[in-house]
């Protein structure tokens, strides 16, 4: 009886600590203001804040331009994916592929996406497909590099073995390929989900299309700063849910492997 | 002969875990002394809690109650006068520092000057037979070397008393008898108490001075063993001589019983 | 006779290794130069006047970046970068070694350093300009807080991850505290820290990229911003060339960095897998 009594034990100290944590957070960041140590008006009261927020839960307006940033992020992270999956395994599979994309990807990747803000512009100007050029292409790349570690991953035996035993290509591929790929890919999903989230945003506050991103660029020009911290809240929770869906579809999908990989350091 | 001054004291030690499962008593009641300069081997049937033992002798772990006395003044945390030498040799050399930064490691705390830290530092390499790899990393060397150079670690330290554990459980027959050997070169020559932890019977009667035999799971000593070996050993003709034989027959003998559970604890123990 | 045979000699060595050199070439340099080829061929008869061919692109690049405007714009941005990065790279493994070495403060701080992480650094832009002004210490500061999280997180774990027996085996041997952080602690986490170095530069560009988008009139960002709305396209996709410069250029740069510190690693992977 004492086994769960004492793992409780801990588990709660654990979330009591949290919630200790996170407590003292939001009365620090409640005094600042009080004690005068930044003006309210560049720091507003948490109490504000959190007012603020709860107003923005009720208006249907605040819903929209919430369902506008994520119809951009859910539009440009499925288009990357499904371009990267296919593109990924097919320059994973063909050697002569891999050679001849090498350096043209070694120089992709690394061209921070919003440098394309402004062509995004000219060709778009402030409609939804300028910002999703931006966030496919951020994404675009998180997934990509991993479907070719992964298609690389292949064990060099086993797909002889499938050879040896007359599988046909489409065998082989659905049994050989993409088991050994899966946990590759839902890595570099997780990471694109991330990441197309965050262009998504930056692209309406700097492009202006509407959105969550664009409200937020509203509120400072307005000066509203209890506005724009509630927003700002608004996004890390939104980030916190991305990242916990993600990982826990990668944890459902991958749940038959035998080894749920643990993040690879490097 | 080396001077016969008690150097290790173990007394009544009890030593029981506290997990979420419930206690577990890995030590039940050990006594034994240790002189200066012997080779002692602890054996014992497996999961005897020789590893927790071995760690309470180091000062790694705390005893539940008992003494351990080193030099007549109680141990309580890791001594400069103990060097360990641990079974996972590639979980404890440093992977990122050169064999030669491994094996200077423990010195750097220690007041020496660089000529001073760089001779014992060479002289033990040598002395492991290791001078020539001072540059290479622990991992691109064999498990045998590597253990070499867990060795040439300790005995740089320059303890009074080298415990190990296990040393050679990883590594192959042949490499295995090499640093047998070994140990008991750098016991003779540099007049350093060992204590040998092992699961191999001949392995200890082969390189000890004395056999421990512990019980199973509460452990106590179940029996104290002087091994009346010539003192020149040698793998072929020591492990062939009849005395050899009914040792480690004797020592097999008694470590079956531990299993069954037939051995009579002493009296002190209960 | 010999100088004739060596002569000979001398040339079939130089046209195995000039076959060998122009094979080796062909790869990496095949597909972009095709690329370029067939986007000049495009750009000269299409009519799109957003995309300019290369020559057009590569004449604006040396007007408009090589001369003052480096001084002006390009280096102050670089500063930027590195003075952010630097930041996040003290500030992350510091905090990221206290934290991960005591418990109860990571169990403290564990959910609320979550939150913070999922917060996309973009928006805090808005928030340092209210609090700090348009000033440089503002983009620093957005830098700092934005590209800090991977590291100070896989710190957090690489330290907290410090294996058992090489714990012990520094404890028995009486290693100072020092020593111990220095030889045992950080080396055994330089593989995550590595890694969270690398997610922090790609943050820190854009960082500082947005940052000069939107609140500076200076740098590199707020260069291609200005281009592109006044119509100078030929000046804008330099401008585009240059940060996919810097963007390769700090990946390469992370990439020699990176092999150094981390040696020993790369050097056992290789050694399990042969």
């Amino acid at each position: 009886m004492r086994v769960p009594s004492t793992r409780r034990l801990r588990a709660l100290r654990k979330a009591v600590l949290g919630v200790v944590g996170l407590t003292g957070f939001l009365v620090v960041w409640q005094l600042i203001p009080t004690l005068g140590l930044i003006n309210p008006s560049y720091l507003p009261y948490v109490t504000d804040v959190l007012a603020r927020l709860f107003e923005q839960l009720v208006d249907l307006a605040f819903w929209r331009r919430l369902g506008g940033t994520m119809t951009s992020w859910a539009i440009g992270l499925t288009v990357a994916t499904i371009g990267a999956v296919v593109l990924g395994t097919v320059v994973g599979l063909v050697p002569f592929l891999r050679r001849a994309t090498h350096t043209m990807v070694e120089f992709l990747r690394p061209i921070p996406s919003v440098a394309l803000i402004p062509l995004a512009v000219l060709m778009f100007g402030i409609q939804r497909q300028a910002a999703l050029v931006i966030i496919i292409y951020a994404s675009f790349w998180q997934v990509f590099v991993q479907v070719i570690y992964g298609v690389a991953d292949v064990d060099a035996v086993a797909r002889d073995t499938a050879r040896g035993f007359g599988l046909t290509r489409r065998e082989q591929l659905t049994h050989l390929v993409l088991p050994t790929t899966l946990p590759y890919l839902m890595t570099g999903l997780r990471l694109a989900a991330a990441v197309a989230l965050i262009l998504a945003i930056t692209a309406e506050m700097v492009i202006g299309n509407p959105g969550l991103g664009r409200m937020i660029e509203l509120s400072r020009s307005a000066g509203d700063a209890a506005g724009l911290y509630a927003l700002v809240v608004v996004t890390g929770l939104l980030g916190l849910t991305v990242n916990i869906a993600f990982r826990f579809i990668e944890r459902r999908v991958l749940s038959w492997h035998q080894s749920v990989r643990g993040e690879e350091p490097l | 002969m080396p001077d016969r001054s008690t150097l290790l004291r173990v007394e009544h030690l009890r030593k029981v875990y506290e997990s979420p499962t419930g206690d577990v008593e890995a030590i039940g009641d050990i006594s034994f002394t240790m002189d200066a300069g012997e080779l002692v081997c602890i054996v014992g049937p497996s999961g005897c809690g020789k590893t927790t033992l071995l760690k309470c002798l180091a000062g790694l772990l705390r005893p539940t109650s008992g003494v351990v006395e080193m030099d007549g003044a109680p141990v309580t945390g890791p001594s400069p006068a103990m060097a360990v030498v641990f079974q996972e040799y590639g979980r404890s050399l440093y992977p990122w520092l050169t064999v030669r930064g491994n094996v200077e490691l423990p010195l750097r705390h220690k007041q020496l000057t660089r000529a001073a830290r760089n001779k014992l530092v060479v002289d033990a390499l040598e002395a492991v037979g290791l001078a020539h790899a001072a540059r290479s990393h622990p991992w691109q060397l064999s498990g045998g070397m590597q253990q070499r150079v867990a060795i040439a670690r300790a005995v740089a330290y320059q303890p009074d008393i080298l415990i190990m554990d296990e040393p050679f459980a990883a590594v192959d027959a042949q490499t295995r008898a090499d640093l047998e050997d070994l140990v008991r070169e750098l016991h003779a020559s540099r007049t350093i108490s060992v204590v040998f932890v092992t699961h191999d019977i001949d392995e200890s009667v082969y390189l000890g001075q004395r056999v421990l035999v512990l019980s199973t799971s509460p452990t106590w000593v179940q029996e104290d063993l002087a091994i009346d070996l010539p003192p020149e050993r040698d793998q072929i003709t020591t492990r062939a001589l009849p005395r050899f034989t009914e040792l480690r027959t004797h020592v097999y003998d008694q470590i079956q019983r531990a299993k069954r559970g037939q051995a009579v604890a002493p009296r002190s123990a209960r | 006779m010999t100088a004739y045979t060596e002569r000979i000699a001398a040339t079939a060595r130089s046209r195995t290794v000039g076959s060998r050199i122009a094979a080796s070439l062909v790869y990496p340099l095949g597909l972009p130069t095709l690329l370029l080829v067939l986007w000049g061929l495009v750009a000269t008869r299409g009519t799109s006047k957003f995309f300019p061919d290369p020559l057009t692109i590569a004449e604006a690049f040396r007007e408009t970046w090589v001369g003052p405007a480096f001084v002006e714009d390009v280096l102050p941005s670089l500063a930027r970068l590195g003075l952010g990065v630097a930041g996040s790279i003290v500030l992350g493994i510091a905090a990221g070694t206290v934290i991960g070495l005591t418990h109860w403060l990571r169990e403290l701080l564990e959910p609320l350093l979550e939150f913070l992480r999922a917060i996309p650094p973009p928006v805090l832009i808005p928030v340092a300009m209210l609090l700090l002004g348009i000033t440089d210490t503002m983009k620093v500061v957005v830098i700092v807080s934005g590209a800090v999280w991977p590291i100070l997180l896989n710190t957090i774990e690489g330290v907290r991850g410090t294996d058992s027996v090489m714990k012990e085996t520094a404890e028995s041997f009486r290693v100072s505290w020092w020593e111990r952080l220095w030889f045992l602690v950080l080396p055994a986490a330089s593989p995550r820290i590595m890694a969270g170095v690398r997610q922090a530069l790609s943050v820190a560009l854009i960082l500082m990229v947005i940052s000069e988008m939107f609140a500076s009139s200076s740098g590199l960002g707020y260069r291609i911003a200005y281009f592109q709305r006044n119509y100078l396209i030929a000046e804008m996709w330099s401008g585009i060339l240059l940060l996919g410069l810097v963007g390769v250029f700090l990946a390469v740069a992370f990439g020699l960095v990176e092999r150094r510190v981390l040696r020993w690693y790369h050097g056992i992977r290789e050694v399990n897998r042969a």
